[in-house]
Parts: structure tokens; C-alpha cells; sequence
């Protein structure tokens, strides 16, 4: 018995938080990783993209909301999420076509690209709180929960409770279905494969016939569709607020770099590797080992290790230490 | 230039030369800063106070009171000085209302008012630093703002009654957050309790599961979340409640408001609190008394009014406006015993004390000094019933 509720409570604020989290963070980096994969830069307007997709789906839903409609027990803002992802693909595009095109002709080195990114960033920052405000926006609706902590102990009688929330629940579901079609994309069609081929070798590519503006068109709309569906999901499970965006470019990129920059797998095992770091590094372990330990050995601390205001921390020093050790990443991506 | 200094030594000259004196007094509140939305009002109240007495002609032998304002800036705390130093040497003020927050009055406290041995009442500063209960400040300071202090000791006797001993504590991390959180862990400990934890959450943020992850493990009957209410405490009482880590919470006065009831309303259902409330029957003499002039509910904007009035006062009951003369009846015209003064009977008060009575200042908030003199303040403490906030009393 005592097992168990070791299990459950490890679950609830461990396991089950960290795996939405990583879900989320493994949809950034993905889009992080493909445009570093293709188009050869660090792009750091990633977290304000995640934003902006994130903010026309609360609008989206606030409308749809308004006209009475809803998606029963989920929440609506999966109803508005093909729509927002539409508009941030055609601000991707604009931005593209506005910024990005000007300095690809030039052949402007990778790092005058990462500066441009970041005066992207800001004026989406800045777009982002003159429509919607800096606040917290709340548009979650339907049912809040798959399993409450009360239903959970009344089901099986245990001490801890478990709870899952929708969101969370939503998270792990989207985030595999993006995966696998994403995957299905690069490997099995034309398209896809003209982007792997630019990826690996971009000279062998334009001589075998690859248009490179298509390819980077595709990379581009690609991005948004992850970006978008990223933010929402992180929106949807926390709350949304265009400033944590911003905050989270740091995991997101420290997940990219984990992986291996430019390879998609990578960035996904990064996602995870950066969020069970966070979670468990900083959670106290009082709790779980006090079930597990035989009385006499029960700590009296909290068994921390790291007080929980260090937890961006933790995915700087990871960062440090793989690029210290490992450069090319876990899957031998590109070095940094 | 010159024309300014020839107007303050032609305004020194009379001051020194008539007994019916033109008596300054300083006001000086943070006009800009983090506060400069607060700060109009307040100094309204101050100033409301002023005039009252003035208008009466009862302040020793007809002496009119004019206030000089001055900004503290809140934050810099050598603005601050430098402003309370022009006060004192150039506009010769015999006391300041003031400074707001807790930093910057501290420093003028120290390099300036004790310098010059000028009197100061603060109607803001709340932080326990400023309690100096080995006569530090040389009986010069004084505030009609409760310490953070006080409403740790407040908190642990709600906690108390309600039974509770062992607690988890999170709180924003700021002076304001741990200066309350650390005030009340000593109060609940000295009581007898436990606190399991007291650890910081960051405002900001979108996820507050490994904060609730630590609480949780540590345990505790109820959660108390020193924070604010539209900010990281309604993310950490949000996680805590998805989680099943915590049912119930206390909630200090930066988590009591409107915006409570919305986001939680029965999720929360017994949960406690407290914020400085009072249901004195000043309050609602106070605003009746501005009648819509400024807005009479802001916070420490009462506080304000019974700042400059106290000081005033003092004045009268010590029959001089020197600092040095005053200092020591500021304490004996707060508190009992004698006649009860409220918001809008300064004349009255004047009266008595000139006929060699006692008062008593009640005031728009219900002014009892304690300790070094800083205001008991009063509490309203509430419980969640039905999902909406409801008074239990006022203590």
C-alpha cells in the first residue's frame, strides 16, 4: 500500500506534470530544430511566434465562444486551433517575405540572421501585448478534469490522490499526432524529402533540381503549425500570458541543443530531458520516500535539491554541460 | 533664484516673529514612482486634515498650518533625502507626513529627519525594519500604517482559533512577501506551531507545479499564500487545488479581492484571511467628511488624514511646535484615555485640549499606537462561505 502511494503521489506532481511539459517543449524545440535544420539560423522569435498563434486562438475562441459554440467536454480552443494556425502561417510568410528574403539573398552569414530573429521577436512581442495586453488570459473551458484528486481516492481507497487534467491529457495526445505527421511528412513525401536533402547538403540540392523558396516556404508554414500548436497547448495547461512565452525560449532552445540541433528526434528527447531535469531536481522528495524508507530512516528534511526559484537554472546548466561535453547533442545534430 | 530666496527669508522672518506662528508642515510622498497613483489622494488627505485646523483658528493662538509637498520617488533613496533635506532647511517644515514606502523613509528617518531632529508620521510604511523599539529614532518616527509584523501575529491568532498548527508557507518574492512570511512563521512558532516550509514562489509565471510539488511535500493543514491576488498567488492556489495538494488556505491581505471570488469561488470554500479593515464608524465619517473631493477610499489615504491630524494635535497638546517639544504627546493624543476625536471634529479637539482635557484620536481609522509607536491596526477577517468572501469580525 505504501508502495503504491509512493506511485501515485510521484505521478501527480512528478510524472504526470513533467511528461505535459515536455510534450510542450518538444512541439517548441521541433520548430526550433527545423529552422535551424534548414534555413541555418537560431531563431529567436520562436517563443513570440508560439505566442502569437497562441493569442488569435484565445481571440478565435472568445468569438466562438460568444456565438455559443463549443466542443463539448474539450475545450473549444482545439475548435479554434486549425484557424489561428492558419493566421500565424500567413505572418510567418509576410515576415519571410518582408525580413527574412532580404538577407537570404544577400547570403548574410547565420549569426547577422540570429540578430535580425530577435528584432522580429521584439516587434511581435510588442504586436502580441497591442492587441491582447500583457495580462493573463483565461479561455480554458469544457471539463477541467479526466481524473480529480476527490474521484481518484474514492476509486481506489489509497492516501494520495491523482489527479489528470484535460489539458494535460489534450497535451500528450496532440503533441503524438503532431509528432507522427510531422515524421510521415519529412520521410514519405517528395516535399519532405526535398527539405531533408536542403537540410544535409543545400549546394547537391539546388543542383538536383530543389527549388530553395519552396522548401523554405514549406519550412516556414511547418513552423507555424507547430509554434501555434505549441503555444496553445502551453496556454491552454498553464495560462496564457505573453511574457512566459518569451521565458520559455530559454528550455526550448536548451531542449533543441540537448537533442542535437537540426535533428527532430533529438528535439523531442530534449523536450523530456529538460522537463523530468526541472521537475525533479527541484522537487522535494519528503513526501514519496516517506512512503518507501522503513520508519527510522524517514527524513526530516525535505530532501531537495535545489529550491524550486532555481528551476530555469537547471536548464541552463544542462545547456552548459552539453555543450561543454557534447556539442553535437544527444542524436549528432549540427554543432552549435 | 533670488527672488525664491528672498520669499523663504521673508517667510522665516514672520514665522520667527509672530506667536500666532504660519506653521509648515511637510508632505512628502512618492508623486512619481511605482505609487504615484496612490499618492494624489493621500496627500489630499493630509492636506484635508491641514486645512480643517487651520480654518478652526484654535491651533495654538491662531496658527494656520500650510503643507509643503515633496517627492520621495518611493524608490531613491537619495532623492528622497535630498527632498526632505530642502524641506527642513529651506521651507523650515516642523514635521513631515511621511515618507510612503518603506525604503526611502527609512533613509530619510536616518539622514535627515534625526539629523535635524524633526518629527515624522508615516501613513504607508509598513515594513518591520522600521519598528525601533530601542528608541533608535530618538521618538521622532511614527506611522498610522500597521507593521507587516502586526499582521503576522494577526494571522497566527486566526490560525489559532481556527485550531490549525502546522501550516505550509509560500510567498511572493518580494519585501513585501518575505517580510511578512518571515514575521509570521516567528509569531506561529513563538504560539506554538509549526511551519512546515516557507519557501518563495516568483510572480509572473505560467506554471507553479514544482512550487506546489515542494508545499505539498512538506505538508501542512492549510497553505498560507503571502502573494497577490492577480499576480503568482492565484497560480499557486490554482496548482495546489488541481493537485490535491492543499483544500483549504490562508490568505493575508495581498490575496483578498474581487478577484478571488472570481477565479476560486467554493474551490476554496473555508478558507481564511485577513486584510486591515475596521468597521469604526471614522471610515464612514471620513468620507462623508471629503464628500467626493478626492477618493476618500484609497488605500492609506485615512492614514494619511490621521497622520498630519496627529501631528497637529501633538502640537497643540505640547502647547509648541518645536519637534523636540511635540514629540513626546503624539503617543498621549492616539490613545485613551479621554474624549474619542473623529474625522471632522479637529476643532473640537483643539478646544478640549487647550481647556487642559484629554483625547483620544479615533480617527478615520481607528488610530492605536503601540510599541514605538506604530498603529495596532485593525483587521477584517474573513472566511470563504458559499464561494463568496465574508466577514467573520474584526479584530
Amino acid at each position: 500500500m505504501d508502495f503504491l502511494n509512493a506511485i501515485v503521489a510521484l505521478s501527480n506532481f512528478v510524472i504526470i506534470p513533467a511528461i505535459a511539459y515536455g510534450s510542450q517543449l518538444a512541439l517548441g524545440a521541433l520548430g526550433v530544430t527545423l529552422i535551424y535544420g534548414i534555413l541555418r539560423f537560431s531563431n529567436f522569435a520562436h517563443g513570440d511566434t508560439m505566442a502569437f498563434g497562441a493569442m488569435l486562438a484565445v481571440l478565435i475562441t472568445w468569438w466562438f465562444q460568444s456565438m455559443g459554440m463549443s466542443f463539448g467536454v474539450l475545450p473549444t480552443a482545439l475548435l479554434a486551433l486549425p484557424f489561428a494556425i492558419l493566421g500565424t502561417m500567413a505572418l510567418m510568410l509576410i515576415t519571410d517575405r518582408v525580413v527574412y528574403r532580404f538577407y537570404r539573398e544577400q547570403k548574410a552569414k547565420p549569426v547577422i540572421l540570429v540578430i535580425v530573429s530577435m528584432g522580429v521577436m521584439f516587434i511581435m512581442n510588442g504586436l502580441v501585448r497591442f492587441i491582447i495586453g500583457p495580462n493573463d488570459q483565461k479561455f480554458a473551458d469544457g471539463e477541467r478534469f479526466i481524473i480529480s484528486v476527490r474521484e481518484f481516492k474514492a476509486m481506489t481507497g489509497l492516501k494520495e490522490g491523482l489527479a489528470i487534467k484535460t489539458t494535460q491529457g489534450i497535451t500528450v495526445v496532440v503533441a503524438i499526432i503532431c509528432v507522427v505527421l510531422l515524421f510521415w511528412f519529412l520521410n514519405r513525401t517528395r516535399t519532405g524529402k526535398s527539405m531533408r536533402a536542403y537540410s544535409d547538403n543545400e549546394d547537391l540540392a539546388l543542383l538536383s533540381g530543389i527549388n530553395p523558396e519552396r522548401v523554405v516556404m514549406y519550412t516556414w508554414l511547418i513552423v507555424a503549425a507547430l509554434a501555434t500548436t505549441a503555444g496553445v497547448l502551453y496556454g491552454l495547461d498553464k495560462s496564457f500570458k505573453p511574457f512566459v512565452y518569451f521565458q520559455l525560449l530559454l528550455p526550448i532552445f536548451a531542449s533543441a541543443i540537448v537533442g542535437g540541433l537540426g535533428s527532430p528526434l533529438g528535439a523531442i528527447a530534449g523536450g523530456f530531458v529538460i522537463a523530468f531535469s526541472e521537475v525533479t531536481i527541484t522537487y522535494a522528495w519528503k513526501k514519496v520516500l516517506k512512503y518507501l524508507m522503513p520508519e527510522n530512516l524517514e527524513p526530516s528534511s525535505l530532501v531537495q535539491l535545489l529550491s524550486t526559484d532555481y528551476k530555469f537554472a537547471v536548464s541552463f546548466v544542462i545547456l552548459i554541460v552539453v555543450l561543454l561535453f557534447k556539442p553535437t547533442g544527444l542524436f549528432k545534430g549540427k554543432s552549435v | 533664484m533670488k527672488k525664491m530666496l528672498m520669499a523663504t527669508a521673508a517667510t522665516a522672518l514672520i514665522a520667527g516673529a509672530a506667536s500666532a506662528e504660519d506653521i509648515k508642515l511637510g508632505i512628502i510622498l512618492g508623486f512619481t514612482g511605482p505609487i504615484e497613483s496612490l499618492t494624489p489622494s493621500m496627500a489630499d488627505g493630509a492636506e484635508l486634515a491641514m486645512k480643517e485646523v487651520s480654518d478652526s483658528g484654535k491651533l495654538l493662538g491662531g496658527s494656520t498650518v500650510m503643507p509643503v509637498r515633496a517627492d520621495s520617488t518611493c524608490v531613491d533613496a537619495a532623492a528622497a533625502s535630498a527632498a526632505a533635506e530642502r524641506l527642513i532647511t529651506s521651507d523650515g517644515v516642523k514635521g513631515i507626513m511621511g515618507a510612503d514606502c518603506s525604503g526611502v523613509t527609512g533613509a530619510i528617518l536616518n539622514n535627515v529627519a534625526l539629523a535635524n531632529g524633526v518629527v515624522m508620521i508615516s501613513p504607508s510604511a509598513t515594513s518591520p525594519g522600521l519598528s525601533h523599539m530601542n528608541n533608535e529614532d530618538n521618538g521622532l518616527f511614527f506611522r498610522t500604517a500597521p507593521s507587516d509584523a502586526r499582521q503576522g501575529v494577526v494571522m497566527t491568532e486566526v490560525l489559532m482559533e481556527e485550531g490549525i498548527k502546522e501550516v505550509a508557507v509560500t510567498y511572493t518574492n518580494n519585501d513585501y512577501g518575505k517580510g511578512l512570511a518571515d514575521a509570521f512563521q516567528a509569531a506561529f512558532e513563538a504560539a506554538g506551531g509549526t511551519v512546515t516550509i516557507n519557501a518563495a514562489h516568483e510572480d509572473g509565471k505560467a506554471d507553479y507545479s514544482a512550487e506546489v510539488g515542494a508545499l505539498a511535500s512538506a505538508g501542512g493543514d492549510r497553505l498560507v499564500v503571502a502573494g497577490y491576488v492577480d499576480q503568482g498567488g492565484s497560480g499557486i492556489v490554482r496548482a495546489a487545488i488541481d493537485s490535491g495538494a492543499f483544500d483549504t488556505f490562508h490568505f493575508p491581505d495581498g490575496m483578498i479581492g474581487a478577484k478571488l471570488e472570481e477565479n476560486f469561488g467554493d474551490e476554496i470554500e473555508g478558507s481564511t484571511g485577513q486584510h486591515p479593515g475596521t468597521d469604526s464608524a471614522g471610515a464612514a465619517k471620513f468620507e462623508e467628511l471629503v464628500a467626493g473631493a478626492f477618493d476618500a477610499t484609497s488605500p492609506f489615504t485615512p492614514e494619511s488624514y490621521d497622520a498630519a491630524a496627529l501631528m497637529m494635535l501633538a502640537m497643540q497638546a505640547a502647547g509648541s511646535s518645536d519637534p523636540a517639544d511635540y514629540k513626546g504627546k503624539v503617543m498621549d493624543v492616539a490613545n485613551a484615555p479621554g474624549e474619542q476625536i473623529f474625522p471632522g471634529e479637529l476643532a473640537k479637539a483643539l478646544e478640549i485640549i487647550a481647556g487642559g482635557g484629554e483625547i483620544d484620536y479615533v480617527g478615520a481609522t481607528a488610530v492605536e499606537l503601540i510599541g514605538a509607536g506604530e498603529s495596532a491596526g485593525n483587521y477584517r477577517q474573513i472566511v470563504i462561505d458559499g464561494g463568496a468572501i465574508t466577514t467573520a469580525k474584526y479584530r
